[in-house]
């Protein structure tokens, strides 16, 4: 009997499904997709039960580091043609005498985050090319009674978009007399309503109910 | 056109292409989506951020204006400390009373602390909004999401018998301690709580209650 000699070749694979697969679960992460924002300084949030999801426009947010530094954020509105942002940064430039430039104004709308620069070094803050001396400016908003820049924030926040709604957004360890002076300046503005922004937790509720009865 | 040149290029090339189809190597793209995959799955936020929503009373701007009575056996003061720790004591002490402040109570944040605290107190309303929960949740009652939400509040409007919370936070304390305590008010479903600012003797004797409890090595006043 002749042996039958079989052709040795390297196994092909058809990737064609695997390429599929792929295909279908990057699409559903690039729509579902949103990108964490970057904050300008690191902010752990606390945690609470509650499980009403954050939503993605009219919020003005105070962000608060642990190391007291006090941020503003504003988002541009529920779609792209609104542009609030660069209507308060008009404002507030008009209210401390400071005229920004169109590329500025623009600038100030594509920033991502929060901002935390004392609105006499903006200028300053836009011009700078480097993270680094970026970041060296962010020496967060000043909410003394003598300046309370802040104030003035929510203040043109609010006329321009008279929907925002002020959200909290604070690290865990930042100390409560910073979060008691910005919570002055929101009811000074007569903001009696806001959101804290915080992380799900889990708790047994049920468990503690049962000890009691 | 187009249809006569293709079938030009067929007959020419009949003669040269074999017949199985070509294989395209699709392993780069593999490789490809793999990265961004596992690109977007890392910087995807998965767990969006949650909001808890306060409301807090307005301001009085007027000096003369009365602030609103309370009655003082239903009040509750909770006196956020240092390092994670609560204070409180019922009732209510006027600055006149200095000389003989009321002992303070200290406990913590566990689910034995603050919250059986208020449990303890909040347990008429707790039993009705939790019997309610349990019977939308078993089926007894169809309502939908909404009016669950607007009964419990009604609920918790018509109480009268719950504690007044009244939350006091300290210099020491921080907004971790704030958000834990108001978190733990929605927990325990008190109805009425407010945030004050602390007053001096209150900060007297959240001094007088720690230096007690590290003079007798760590005994709980609870």
């Amino acid at each position: 009997m002749p042996k039958i000699k079989l052709p040795t070749k390297s196994p092909r694979i058809d990737m064609t499904p695997m390429v599929d697969l792929f295909s279908v679960v990057l699409i559903f992460l690039m729509m579902t997709t949103t990108f964490r924002a970057q904050e300008p300084a690191p902010v752990d949030t606390p945690y609470s039960i509650s499980e009403k999801p954050k939503p993605n426009f009219d919020m003005m947010t105070v962000v608060l580091s642990n190391d007291g530094r006090v941020f503003f954020n504003v988002d541009d509105g529920p779609d792209t043609l609104i542009r609030f942002r660069p209507k308060i940064l008009t404002e507030m430039g008009n209210h401390y005498g400071i005229e920004f430039t169109e590329d500025e104004l623009k600038m100030f709308q594509k920033y991502p985050s929060s901002i935390g620069v004392p609105i006499e070094n903006m200028k300053a803050f836009f011009a700078a090319t480097d993270a680094s001396e970026k970041a060296a400016l962010q020496t967060g908003i000043p909410v003394d009674s003598l300046d309370n820049q802040l104030a003035n924030w929510i203040l043109y926040a609010r006329q321009i978009n008279p929907n925002v709604e002020a959200y909290i957004k604070g690290d865990a360890n930042t100390e409560f007399p910073i979060v008691k002076k910005v919570l002055d300046v929101l009811q000074e503005k007569n903001v009696n309503r806001f959101n804290l922004i915080t992380n799900l937790e889990a708790t047994e509720v049920k468990l503690e109910e049962e000890t009691i009865q | 056109m187009a249809e006569i040149i293709q079938e030009e290029k067929g007959k020419g090339a009949k003669k040269r292409t074999k017949k199985h189809p070509p294989h395209i190597d699709m392993t780069p793209m593999v490789d490809l989506m793999c990265l961004l995959i596992v690109f977007f799955m890392l910087t995807s936020a998965f767990s969006k951020a949650k909001i808890m929503e306060i409301i807090l009373p307005e301001k009085i701007k007027d000096p003369n204006a009365e602030p609103p009575k309370i009655p003082g056996s239903r009040t509750v003061n909770i006196m956020l400390g240092p390092d994670n720790k609560i204070f409180w004591y019922p009732g209510s002490v006027k600055p006149e009373d200095y000389n003989a402040l009321p002992p303070v109570f200290e406990t913590n944040f566990g689910p034995d602390g603050i919250r059986q605290l208020l449990l303890e107190r909040n347990i008429a309303l707790f039993k009705k909004i939790d019997d309610f929960e349990q019977e939308v949740i078993t089926g007894r009652l169809r309502i939908s999401q909404d009016s669950v939400q607007s009964s419990i509040s009604q609920l918790k409007k018509d109480d009268d018998t719950g504690p007044i919370v009244l939350i006091k936070a300290s210099k020491e304390s921080t907004y971790g301690n704030f958000v834990d305590i108001l978190d733990e008010m929605n927990i325990c479903g008190i109805a009425r709580y407010t945030v004050v600012d602390i007053a001096w003797y209150e900060d007297d004797m959240i001094e007088a209650a720690i230096g007690s409890s590290s003079g007798t090595t760590g005994s709980t006043l609870n």
